[in-house]
């Protein structure tokens, strides 16, 4: 079985066995980048711990069956992990042939959301429901389409070795075609996830290589949009009530700043050791909302300790120093800036969800990647590092 | 590694890529660090606060011990009440939160399903009464007077009743055996309040919500013993208040029991002949103002004289201690503490204070003898006494010629102790007082005890006052300023006197030492002062403090905290001064003594009796009337304010209060049978095996029963008795 670039890429071996082939020199098993792809099946693994804690015993949430979640967790993370070996067995080169359809289709879904198919979940109206209690997010999706859409238009005069650097028009046509799922999106409003995104363009404009005016000019624009969107009233009470509980805490502890409050009571009685799995009061006595989820975090922070915690920051920093690496050695632009999008991304993610759990940035409903439940966020990171690892599977053997 | 080769990159994206590292790098340090933050440096505060986020209480009270007299018969205990109530927690588990189970609970409790639901709903700023203003996880009682019927068909068909519990409960009950309410003395109970709890967390005696505080009384002063500790279970509970489980329990001590040295029965006479006394003497129109005796209040005390206890102590106006139970209505709080009730909470036996009057001259013939002068010398005892154009009158100013200080307590004469009094003012140089002044009469008023607490185990007792020369300078510097307003030259007697005290009212005057030798003045005293005096003359001199908590009782009766009595003091004079002061007070008891007429037919020669009359002058009100005695045994003192003369007021009640003591009847026969205490009561009530105190039942006291001949004595034969000459 061989994919038109994935599983055969040796060109000048003679016909071999398939174990043979696998672990071959130059084999796509050993070109995978190992540390980022066990990373991030570490960081699953112990998300499924985290998330079978918070919902063991959330009776109104699990259906009566302790080990719901914990199993919804795993075959979240199954499914991702054929979503990555497709990516990789497709590769991303044979995806940017496909970029404009992923596009559009990733648009229509997101568009989609804002007809009665959609539905509201914590205030954000961002999903479609499929039935049979699955349901679809697909600004998940989006995250991903954006770093392809604008990698192959900054890319492919580059990488053609027509310019050295995107020029503007090529920029302009990038920013549009980001821009718009962004609008989409924002009207659900899903405004964590525009956070996102507006990271997401910001590394890929960099990476690009796109002149400094852009960058700066983007940064401005995020500054000026954001204050227009607070002046304009366009976002909901409950999102203006996030930023001021996030100013003052101690506002209204039974109220908006109660979440934050009640993570950061948990994530603080952890102490160095934590309480150990399945042992958190907070976690037990379901004190945090969105535990599972959004606060996946806490129940690491009380239940693991600051080592606990810790391991997942750094696993989080191997998968990002991996990333970093394969967006600096790729032999193309194009990788290098779909690397740079996902790290953004990842980054920016995970920075936001810990971050706000630790009280240093205001709540938003972003997963934690890999860590936290949920299957379209799951999927999306995977694909990430499909693509991550075909980046690095593609490129030439330099050894 | 291959950098740049044939790929498209060019430095400005390596160099943006590396940024791009940095900036990732720096983002997870940040959250390390404040990880590090949170839970390394300041984790413990968060544990604690976790901690108070999933614990909730549940508290069993202990049931607060007894307060016994000397036999063990309660005077304050518990009784048992049918309580039932109903737990939250349980009835929010129900789908219907409860509401069908309750609608039962109110059919068989005969109620309407509203008020049972109104009493189990939590109160907030929306909630009228009724509403349950303690703790959700405390079951909250719909009713303290079930039946045992109804109780009994909850607890049988529990399974209709899930989260309702009928269970017997602990209520505070004062009994008043024999009558005897012993209101002040035993004070009363009231729920805690907030600043208690805040006040008391970090001791070893902490408070819950739910506890009863003892106010006053001996409620207060044993307020701890009395309270026990309530059991707490601590319950782990999630965020919708579900029970997880739980994490401790501390089981409760129940209170442990107070035996005083009351004695029910004498408490009880002591109670009636106050009253009866103070509503005699309101029949009795006082010569000088010409006005029916209001006799207002009064305080009578029956001590121990050899130990300080105190048997009896009552004190008018009274009130029902069971008000309190349950909480006092508004209605009742103001009946308690309105002026036109003369303010029954109040305990006049160690809160009340007056001028002593002539009770006082025993200390002016102890500082006479300090002084140097010999008590068998003999004292001019004139009709009145001359300083300057100034004259101070004898009682009725009759004189008596030259006189023993024995006698001159005897007559009472006050002219003797005004010549003593103002001689010693001039030895101590008048107005301008020598460095080495002696002060042998305000000094010795001091050692006496006046002018301090006696220290008896009873809250809030008052000082009393001796207007010694510090005395006069402090009042002058505190009020002199509002003299000198008001104060006008040759305006009306007050404003003269306001004049006077302006100019001159730290002085200690010629004027004041004549007074104070006679107990007049300034000088103010309480009832448990003067008993503790004249105690300390009948035990030989030993000032005890006055105590009414005789032993700490632990409810299983295995420990026993006696709470002996403790001197605070000695007279400041020799034996044979108080054998002289003795046979004086006896001689006032006897033949032409202010008190003779009171104790016709005592057996003198088998129990003798030693008493002083007071009659002091208020200004503005009727006299105070003062009678100190004592036995060997016991110390009687008793005082009625407006209520006349010492003998001629209190001087029936105290004789009848020990002839119920030794069971002696008006011509002095004793019957031991009758008598209810002919010695003071040494042991402490027998404690059977299982901590049980067996309690003796009480008699209502019957005066009749005193009187040779009820027939003839119809309450108007004493009063009717020969019109004593010198009575005061």
């Amino acid at each position: 079985m061989t994919g038109p670039h994935g599983f055969s890429v040796s060109r000048y071996a003679p016909e071999r066995g398939a174990l043979a082939k696998l672990t071959a020199r130059d084999s796509v098993l050993r070109r995978l980048d190992w540390p980022l792809l066990l990373s991030s099946l570490a960081l699953s693994f112990i998300g499924a711990l985290l998330v079978w804690s918070a919902t063991r015993g959330r009776t109104e949430l699990n259906q009566g069956d302790p080990q719901y979640f914990l199993w919804r967790h795993v075959l979240n993370t199954g499914i991702g992990v054929v979503l990555m070996i497709g990516t990789i067995w497709l590769g991303h080169r044979t995806l940017r042939g496909a970029v404009p359809v992923l596009y559009g289709i990733s648009v229509l879904l997101i568009l989609a959301v804002l007809t009665p198919l959609g539905a509201t979940i914590n205030g954000a109206h961002a999903w479609i429901v499929i039935g049979g209690g699955f349901s679809l997010q697909p600004s998940e999706f989006v995250k991903i389409t954006i770093i392809l859409v604008m990698a192959m238009l900054l890319a492919a005069r580059v990488d053609a070795g027509d310019l050295i650097h995107p020029d503007h028009r090529t920029v302009a046509k990038s920013l549009f075609f980001a821009a718009l799922p962004m609008v989409i999106v924002m009207l659900m409003p899903d405004l964590g996830s525009v956070m996102v995104m507006v990271v997401i363009v910001l590394g890929v404009l960099l990476a690009s290589g796109a002149s400094n005016r852009w960058v700066l000019g983007l940064i401005g624009a995020g500054i000026t949009g954001a204050a227009l969107v607070a002046a304009l009233g366009v976002l909901d009470e409950y999102q203006l009530n996030r930023f001021a509980a996030f100013a003052n805490p101690e506002l209204d502890p039974a109220g908006v700043g109660y979440n934050t409050n009640q993570a950061r009571i948990a994530i603080g009685s952890g102490g160095l050791y934590g309480a150990g799995l399945f042992n958190g009061h907070q976690t037990t006595g379901q004190f945090v909302p969105e535990q599972q989820t959004d606060f996946i975090f806490t129940v690491a922070g009380e239940e693991l300790g600051f080592l606990g915690a810790g391991l997942i920051l750094a696993l989080l920093g191997v998968v990002l120093w991996r990333a970093g690496r394969i967006a600096r050695e790729t032999t193309e632009l194009y990788g290098t800036i779909v690397a740079a999008g996902i790290i953004a991304w990842f980054a920016f993610q995970s920075f936001e969800n810990i971050g706000m759990t630790l009280g240093i940035m205001p709540v938003a409903g972003l997963p934690l990647p890999f860590v936290s439940y949920g299957g379209s966020s799951m999927f999306a990171v995977w694909v990430a590092i499909g693509l991550l690892q075909s980046i690095r599977v593609q490129r030439p053997i330099t050894a | 590694m291959s950098n740049i080769p044939e790929t498209g990159r060019t430095p400005r994206v390596q160099i943006r890529l590396i940024i791009i590292q940095v900036l990732v790098f720096s983002l997870l340090l940040t959250l390390g660090g404040r990880l590090w933050y949170l839970q390394v440096r300041n984790g413990d505060e968060y544990t604690a606060e976790a901690r108070s986020n999933h614990v909730q209480q549940v508290v069993q009270p202990a049931v607060r011990g007894s307060i016994l007299d000397a036999r063990g018969v309660p005077l304050a205990d518990n009784e048992t009440r049918l309580v039932v109530s109903a737990s939250r927690t349980e009835l929010m588990k129900m789908k219907d939160d409860g509401k069908a189970v309750l609608t039962r609970l109110a059919g068989v409790l005969g109620m309407k399903p509203k008020d049972v639901m109104d009493k189990v709903r939590l109160c907030d700023s929306q909630t009228p009464q009724p509403c349950w203003n303690g703790s959700p996880y405390q079951p909250i009682p719909v009713t303290d007077e079930a039946t045992t019927q109804q109780a009994l068909t909850i607890r049988e068909s529990s399974e209709n009743f899930p989260g309702i519990t009928a269970e017997p409960t602990a209520v505070r009950r004062y009994p008043a055996p024999g009558s005897a309410k012993t209101s002040q003395v035993l004070g009363y109970l009231s729920p805690v309040t907030d600043e208690e709890i805040e006040k008391a967390k970090d001791t070893d005696s902490p408070f819950l919500r739910s506890d009863q505080v003892g106010r006053s009384g001996l409620e207060r002063t044993y307020d701890k013993a009395l309270r026990g500790k309530a059991g707490v279970t601590r319950y782990e509970v999630d965020k919708l208040g579900r029970v997880m489980g739980q994490t401790e329990s501390d089981p409760g001590i129940p209170g442990s029991d107070l035996v005083t040295s009351i004695d029910a029965r004498v408490q009880g006479v002591a109670e009636y002949e106050l009253h009866q006394a103070m509503k005699t003497v309101r029949d009795e129109t006082d010569k000088i103002t010409g006005r029916k005796y209001e006799a207002d209040a009064g305080a009578v005390v029956v001590m121990e004289s050899r130990t300080g206890r105190v048997v009896a102590m009552a004190s008018q106006p009274d009130y029902d201690p069971n008000v309190w139970i349950g909480g006092i209505s508004g209605k009742e709080y103001a009946q308690l503490t309105d002026k036109n009730s003369n303010y029954p909470l109040l305990n006049r036996a160690i809160q009340g204070q007056a001028p002593a009057g002539s009770v006082f001259k025993v200390v002016s013939a102890s500082a006479a003898v300090r002084a140097g002068y010999d008590f068998n010398d003999r004292y001019n005892c004139s009709s009145s006494y001359s300083m300057g154009n100034r004259s101070f009158a004898n009682f009725e100013s009759r004189g008596h010629g030259p006189i023993t200080l024995g006698d001159a307590l005897k007559f009472s004469c006050n002219t003797v102790f005004y010549r003593l009094g103002h001689q010693e003012w001039q030895r101590d140089g008048g107005i301008k007082p020598k460095k080495d002044a002696h002060d042998w009469f305000y000094r010795t008023a001091h050692d006496f005890g006046f002018g301090a607490e006696t220290r008896i185990d009873l809250p809030n007792e008052v000082s009393g006052r001796i207007p010694d020369r510090q005395w006069k300078k402090s009042f002058w510097e505190a009020n002199k300023d509002a003299w000198c307003k008001q104060g006008k030259k040759g305006g009306t007697y007050v404003e003269q006197i306001a004049y006077e005290s302006c100019l001159e009212g730290n002085q200690l005057k010629a004027f004041d030492s004549i007074n104070f030798a006679i107990g007049q003045g300034d000088v103010l005293i309480t009832p448990i002062q003067l008993a503790t005096a004249y105690a300390a003359i009948s035990n030989g001199g030993t000032l005890y403090n006055p105590t009414i908590g005789k032993a700490v009782i632990s409810p299983d009766g295995k420990r026993i905290q006696e709470i002996k009595p403790k001197a605070h003091g000695k007279l400041p004079i020799d034996a044979e001064t108080i054998s002289n002061l003795d046979k004086g007070l006896r001689s006032v008891v006897g033949p032409g003594g202010t008190a003779a007429w009171r104790f016709g037919g005592w057996p003198q020669d088998k129990i003798p009796m030693r008493a002083k009359t007071g009659t002091a002058q208020v200004y503005g009100k009727q006299t105070t009337s003062w009678f100190a005695t004592y036995t060997d045994d016991y110390t009687i003192v008793m005082t009625i304010s407006q209520g006349g003369t010492g003998s001629g007021a209190s001087g029936p009640a105290v004789r009848n209060i020990y002839d119920a003591l030794y069971g002696l009847d008006d011509e002095g026969n004793q019957d031991l049978k009758r008598a209810l205490l002919p010695q003071p009561q040494k042991d402490l009530p027998k404690i059977q095996p299982d901590g049980s105190i067996d309690a003796p039942t009480v008699k209502p006291y019957d005066p009749s029963e005193q009187l040779v001949d009820p027939a003839k004595s119809n309450g108007q034969q004493q009063l009717a008795g020969p019109p004593p000459v010198w009575r005061d």
